[in-house]
């Protein structure tokens, strides 16, 4: 099997299944309750926090357990947008954000707060000077994607971050779902106030994610109970996947040293590839783009067909992203980009793990560059 | 252009005359215990200062480390560039990137190779001139800089310095003696063990823990905080005295207006004879004088004379929110707050003696097997050991 849809979802390590297990098996109380197989269970929690916090680089107790990346997406922007409602209702996010964070503020919108979504280039990034024009005094929330789902392009948050600086009203919220452990981010630095990252899409299981929330940033929680979490999240901690989360976060991270010049290698290698043949027009720009995605439309060809004649010769890939996947039509972040919706109904998205080998890009190629003219013969008589 | 390393500057250190050289080993110890977990980097000493050569680690959470080691008074970064114009302008202009709430800056160029072909003061004006034109919102100040970037060009690479962070000041933990903390679980006498260390004092805790009324959760606490005052002092052992039958004692013999008294005075007793046990040569307790009722001057008088160990306490001038400030910075204020009961707040009687005497105290303690009681509790203690390296407990391991 060559396995190129990483941007959907990564496979789980070995070592971070086992750790799941173990931890299902042994420490199977409710860190809530007083006993003191709770009181383990409870110190175990503590312990994945602490190390998780060593791991972005900011404190324990900044960090807020989640099921994943929607989740932390929904909390971060509903929480923060209806704590602060009382100082203002504006907010800012982009045209090329996640479903997620898009529909979140669609629904905010139908509650009466005001929306300002920032256009994007040719490259699909956000210009500083749009994002400061559209800062207004009762503006809460500025919410961006730091590596496009789709796209892998990367949004200048360090950038935005700075501006917003400024601001010390403004929360800023980025989605680090596709970016983490592969475009490093420090969170301080960048003045960023909260942040998302979902334990799948790094070799971690599903269920578990996290939200950064940096101290003094107050949140409205959206899941009322027995105050886990601090109080922002409640329900009874999903220990196992936690635990699983953290080892699964420190091996990405130690692999990403070397991976990440190597996927950008192997993304050079199927962008090379690829070159001159025909119909095939890359969406991910060369520069200001994430190691791990290529995003590429073939003129001529339904990408649905693309997918399944790749997995006829088991190599997986993707339409957009996997979210919206099952709604045909073009992909608003492309359209948004400025790319012209036929070309945007086309686009395939190949995305790697550290694990992809030279071997998995040059099969991949050669089976584009057989299925290509074909397909698209087909698609022109039919 | 890159952040090559941090160079430590030692505080009141260099003031110790004759006991330098063993302050700066031990310095030289503890930092060097610090950063074992960063495998690539070296840690160099000289006269007035210690090199950490970074070889590629980020400085941040290398310089976040050093914050926390007593004994180091300011904490820089070096940039190193090579030496032609450009690079040099983008390294300084980086290097001011790095630090938060700069406003005001001035070059201080020396041009150590005299066969560069700019001289110190045009250095100074073409360096400060690229920075203002590349960087918003900040301006020259040549009498009163935030930033002092001090610029050396030499043949081989140019290094800029100058960018400051501040250190934990004090004195390097170890070269003072070792000092019994009484370690409750509240809040002010984990930062009395800070305030202790900070002297370069070593500290051993002492819990006294009373199941099943106070509960493992309440043991727990402590034990948390001795783990995160590891990180100001490397070492930390734990001695938690099963002290159910002393409180049982006492609820049985005293009158409940005393009983807080006589409890205090048990255990400074078990202070005492743990100090001499283990060469420890004073107690320090979370003590602030007039907080509570068991903190009047009469109390402290009355408890304190089962003792000839002296008894510190470093809090003992400060206010409550000050304390806190302090317990916050420390890590140590989330763990104190949980809310689990411990050995001083399970017995506390409705009304204690706010003004005890001696006399008295000793009277009601002939109903008591004083001596008996002590020493038991003196050979029935556990020992914990915490170390800053074990992140992880040993239980956990390998689950991460």
């Amino acid at each position: 099997m060559i396995y190129l849809d990483n941007s959907a979802t990564t496979k789980p390590y070995p070592e971070v299944l086992e750790t799941y297990k173990a931890v299902a098996e042994k420490y199977f109380a409710n860190p809530s309750s007083l006993h003191g197989r709770g009181g383990e269970a409870e110190r175990l929690l503590a312990q994945a926090r602490t190390i998780s916090g060593e791991l972005l680089n900011v404190h324990s107790k900044e960090i807020v357990f989640t099921s994943g990346g929607t989740e932390g997406d929904n909390l971060a922007v509903k929480g923060t947008a209806l704590y602060y409602q009382s100082r203002g209702k504006h907010l800012i996010t982009t045209r090329v954000e996640h479903p997620a964070v898009f529909e979140a503020f669609a629904q905010l919108e139908s509650l009466g707060f005001e929306v300002t979504y920032l256009p994007v280039d040719g490259n699909g990034q956000v210009s500083m000077e749009d994002l400061e024009n559209s800062i207004r005094s009762d503006t809460t929330l500025v919410s961006m994607i730091h590596v496009n789902n789709e796209t892998g392009t990367i949004q200048p948050v360090e950038e935005a971050g700075r501006l917003l600086s400024k601001f010390p009203k403004i929360q800023f919220h980025v989605d680090h779902v596709q970016g983490v452990t592969k475009v490093p981010l420090e969170l301080k630095k960048a003045g960023i106030d909260l942040c998302t990252i979902s334990a799948h899409k790094f070799h971690g299981p599903r269920g578990a994610g996290i939200l950064y929330v940096r101290e003094g940033a107050n949140l409205l929680p959206l899941i009322s109970g027995g105050s886990q979490e601090g109080g922002i999240r409640s329900g009874t901690e999903n220990l196992p996947a936690i635990v699983a989360m953290a080892k699964a976060l420190r091996l990405s991270l130690e692999a990403s040293k070397g991976g990440i010049p190597k996927m950008k290698k192997l993304i050079g290698k199927l962008r090379d590839g690829l070159e001159g043949v025909g119909g095939v027009v890359f969406n991910t720009p060369q520069d200001h783009s994430a190691p791990h995605i290529a995003n590429f439309s073939v003129e001529g060809v339904k990408p649905e067909v693309l997918i399944h004649a790749l997995e006829q010769k088991d190599i997986y890939v993707s339409t957009k992203s996997a979210c919206s996947s099952r709604e045909s039509g073009a992909s608003r972040v492309l359209l948004a980009a400025g790319i012209p919706e036929k070309r945007a109904e086309q686009a395939i998205r190949v995305s790697l793990s550290f694990e992809n080998s030279k071997h998995d890009i040059e099969e991949t190629v050669k089976a584009l560059k057989d299925l290509i003219p074909e397909l698209r013969k087909v698609g022109e008589s039919a | 252009m890159m952040f090559d390393n941090i160079i430590i500057r030692y505080g009141e250190l260099s003031l110790k005359g004759k006991n330098r050289n063993q302050f700066i080993d031990r310095l030289y110890t503890n930092v060097k215990r610090k950063l074992e977990g960063f495998e690539q980097i070296r840690v160099k000493r000289s006269f007035d200062r210690m090199y950490v050569r970074l070889n590629g680690q980020p400085y941040q959470p290398v310089i976040r480390k050093l914050q926390d080691v007593f004994g180091i008074q300011t904490l820089s970064v070096a940039v190193k560039t090579e030496s032609e114009l450009e690079a040099i302008q983008q390294g300084a202009l980086a290097a001011l990137h790095e630090v938060e709430n700069v406003e005001t800056f001035k070059v201080s160029a020396k041009r150590i190779d005299k066969q560069f072909p700019i001289h110190s003061q045009e250095l100074n004006r073409v360096i400060g001139g690229y920075v203002l034109k590349n960087k918003e919102d900040i301006k020259v100040d040549v009498h009163r800089p935030d930033v002092d970037l001090r610029v050396e060009v030499k043949k081989e690479a140019t290094y800029i310095t100058g960018i400051e962070f501040p250190g934990a000041g004090g004195l390097p933990v170890g070269v003072g003696g070792k000092v019994m903390l009484m370690l409750s679980g509240g809040i002010d006498s984990p930062v009395a063990g800070f305030l202790t260390m900070k002297r370069g004092a070593e500290i051993e805790a002492v819990h006294f823990h009373s199941p099943p009324f106070t509960s493992e959760r309440a043991k727990q606490k402590v034990t948390d905080i001795c783990r995160e005052l590891t990180n100001f002092g490397g070492r930390i052992r734990l001695h938690v005295i099963h002290f159910t039958p002393v409180q049982e004692a006492i609820n049985e013999a005293i009158p409940d207006n005393y009983r807080m008294t006589i409890m205090r005075r048990m255990m400074l007793r078990i202070v005492q004879q743990l100090a001499d046990k283990h060469g420890v040569l004073a107690a320090a307790t979370g003590e602030s004088l007039g907080q509570v009722a068991s903190q009047t001057l009469e109390s402290m008088n009355t408890i304190n004379e089962v003792t000839n160990l002296p008894v510190l306490r470093p809090v003992l001038s400060m206010d409550k929110t000050e304390i806190t400030a302090i317990s916050k910075r420390i890590g140590t204020y989330d763990i104190s707050i949980r809310p689990y009961e411990d050995c001083c707040t399970v017995f506390v009687p409705a009304a204690p003696k706010t003004k005890p005497n001696r006399e008295r105290a000793g009277q009601f303690e002939l109903n008591l097997k004083v001596d008996q009681l002590v020493k038991e509790a003196v050979e029935n203690t556990e020992i914990l050991d915490f170390k800053q390296s074990e992140q992880v407990e040993e239980d956990f391991q390998e689950l991460f």
